[in-house]
């Protein structure tokens, strides 16, 4: 069995009165292409926030384990010490840094792999410059890895609004994340785009070893993309399994159509 | 023709509209030595007739706007400005002309006018230090002439108690302006937008209450006198300090640029945009959005602590009125009238907002209306400053453009 990367237990995360996710389980191993379903409102998107450090966690432990096997509980970590254990994410409405190039979008995501201080930023030594140097070529590498290298000198927001998903990805990519948290990758792509969107993600899998997990509503996307899918519902786990089982679970079809 | 009327009619109603608020105190004025009422109905018609003309030209800039052809037409300009400006032979001739003239120019002007000078070239160095708390870290700061006071003070106090001299007080200036930089930025570190212009405002006040009621230690409002000017090796005349001065204040500005420039395309200053353009991003990328706020409180502080005792040792004395909110509301509308971000930008809008008013004597008692109405017209036409922020360029090589 591979290596889990991601343990999820018992977690909940209550806002005033409301529960918005409900002593969730949930784990994910290494390699995986997992998928997080839900209809709207049903937590998936806090989740995603606590996991990555925005909200601290009501109840339960999170943990992530690192690629030497250490296991470190993030619950109430800072988002920038949770990317740096190798968690990284995109976001439901894009958040680019707008008035900066794709390239240096990309260049900011390298920001946790790099070392220069304020010092070596004034004297430039040859270190420094050599970081420099390898900044830029390992973020023009990335953005070719999804197609985007046309894009490299131009303003994030003005990118079309497929490229600026795309962008996310890359960016969050350049900090050599071990596990990938995608928010609604393919909202607002169109069908070609979004198959497009569907060999990338697997490239980044295979090639990248890249573990992947992904909140989506796109059906087709996540049945052909998720070895793994779990649902929520008014915060609570209903169901967990393969493609085939989440498919004909009654709770699911209960929770997506009504009785 | 149908158009024209409509056009005629909007302009007549806001002159009508200026008329009636300008009316009380244009118009009407009493004499209260006779006790008359004098009425000045010429005023009157020289509101109408400046709001009708000033109101046709306000719409017509506007409906520009909205074409969108100013962009384009500035695009190409732009496109002509940087051809001309890349080409290596013009880049050498006119890099040298200009150090040519630095160099001479306290030589041939007179002496005051090059202390005039010096005074626009501290401000420079201001208007680059807010820069990097305003245009690159996005932190809205109002209380900048905090970290001025903070410097000048402490060559002020240093000299005051123990005697020492400029050179010493340099070095230090600047480390204790990033020192209170740390201290301003810890308590607004979850702080955003208006509320962090409120408390660095507020800390701006403090300050220079603190300076005016320690009066034991700083001497209070009369200020410390008799600081002195920067010796070179021996002491200088008048005229020799003032040339002087002039020099440390353009190697100061030359080290702020290098510097500046420098962390622009660093690890750092990219961390530092990205949290201006979005916090939460920002630190899914791993950056520690504390240090990001330090570091730019802390950088954006050492360059007012420096220029702080300089102005100590230009003008000799010092009292807490030099430091009060107008100065730091001055540093701002130089960098948001130049460019934010944008270092060229803001060494012109230092150089407009103290050059102007000093060489327009006449003009100087409404140098605050004349700013005032350029930040409006700015912030509707050219929200992005005079001189705007060119971003850089990547080839596909990896090398820079």
């Amino acid at each position: 069995m591979s290596r889990t990367i991601l343990d999820i237990k018992d977690f909940s995360m209550v806002f005033g009165g409301l529960r918005a996710v409900d002593h969730a389980n949930m784990h994910i191993d290494e390699g995986e292409i997992v998928a997080l379903i839900g209809p709207n409102g049903a937590g998936k998107t806090t989740l995603f926030n606590c996991v990555t450090g925005v909200y601290t966690p009501s109840e339960g432990d999170i943990s992530v384990v690192s690629p030497l096997g250490k296991s470190v509980r993030t619950n109430g970590l800072k988002p920038n010490r949770i990317t740096e254990l190798g968690l990284a994410r995109t976001f439901q409405n894009i958040r680019l840094f707008s008035s900066m190039t794709a390239l240096e979008n990309v260049m900011i995501g390298r920001h946790p792999k790099l070392h220069a201080g304020i010092f070596g930023a004034i004297f430039r030594d040859s270190k420094t410059r050599r970081e420099e140097e390898a900044v830029i070529e390992d973020s023009l590498n990335i953005l070719k890895k999804l197609g985007l290298e046309k894009y490299a000198n131009d303003s994030a927001s003005s990118l079309p609004y497929g490229a600026q998903r795309l962008l996310e990805i890359a960016r969050a990519m350049a900090t050599e994340p071990q596990l990938l948290l995608l928010d609604e990758p393919a909202a607002g792509m169109n069908p070609q785009e979004t198959r497009e969107l569907d060999d990338t993600i697997k490239r980044i899998r295979d090639d990248e070893g890249i573990t992947i997990l992904l909140i989506e509503h796109d059906m087709s996307l996540v049945m052909s993309l998720s070895e793994r899918i779990y649902v929520l519902d008014y915060g609570k786990m209903i169901a967990s399994g393969t493609p085939e089982e989440v498919k004909s679970n009654p709770a699911v079809i209960k929770a997506y159509l009504g009785e | 023709m149908n158009r024209l009327l409509s056009e005629a009619k909007k302009s007549l109603i806001t002159s009508l509209w200026f008329m009636v608020l300008t009316f009380p105190l244009l118009v009407i004025k009493v004499n209260t030595r006779d006790n008359t009422v004098v009425w000045r109905w010429m005023n009157l018609l020289w509101v109408a007739i400046g709001a009708f003309g000033l109101s046709w030209i306000w719409r017509r800039m506007l409906e520009r706007r909205e074409k969108g052809n100013t962009r384009i037409q500035s695009s190409a300009w732009r496109e002509k400005v940087t051809v001309f400006a890349s080409n290596r032979k013009f880049q050498i001739s006119g890099l040298s002309t200009l150090a040519l003239v630095v160099v001479l120019f306290p030589f041939l002007v007179k002496f005051y006018q090059v202390g005039i000078v010096t005074s626009a070239l501290m401000f420079v160095i201001l208007g680059l230090g807010l820069n990097i708390v305003i245009g690159y870290g996005g932190l809205l700061h109002l209380g900048y002439a905090a970290f001025y006071a903070v410097g000048a003070y402490s060559y002020g106090l240093m000299y005051l108690y123990w005697g020492l001299p400029f050179w010493v007080a340099l070095p230090f200036g600047a480390v204790s302006g990033a020192l209170f930089g740390l201290v301003i930025g810890f308590p607004v570190l979850r702080l955003r937008g208006d509320y962090l212009a409120i408390v660095t405002l507020a800390f701006g006040e403090i300050i220079r209450l603190l300076l005016e009621n320690l009066s034991g230690f700083t001497k209070g409002p009369e200020g410390i006198a008799q600081i002195p000017r920067p010796a070179f090796f021996t002491k200088l005349s008048l005229q020799g300090a003032t040339t002087y001065l002039y020099f440390i204040a353009i190697a100061l500005v030359l080290l702020a640029i290098f510097v500046i420039k420098r962390l622009e395309d660093s690890r750092v200053g990219r961390a530092l945009e990205a949290m201006r353009d979005d916090e939460i991003a920002a630190q899914a990328m791993g950056i520690d959005l504390t240090k990001a706020k330090l570091t730019t409180f802390a950088l954006g502080a050492v360059w007012a602590g420096m220029v702080g005792v300089v102005l100590a040792g230009k003008t000799t004395y010092i009292n807490p009125g030099s430091f009060t909110l107008m100065e730091s509301v001055m540093i701002l509308v130089a960098v948001v009238l130049g460019g934010t971000g944008s270092i060229p930008g803001v060494i012109l809008g230092a150089f407009l907002v103290t050059l102007i008013p000093e060489y327009f004597r006449a003009l100087a008692d409404y140098r605050m209306l004349m700013f005032g109405v350029a930040l409006v017209v700015m912030s509707i036409f050219r929200p992005q400053g005079i001189i705007p922020r060119v971003r850089k360029r990547y080839t596909v090589g990896g090398g820079k453009e």
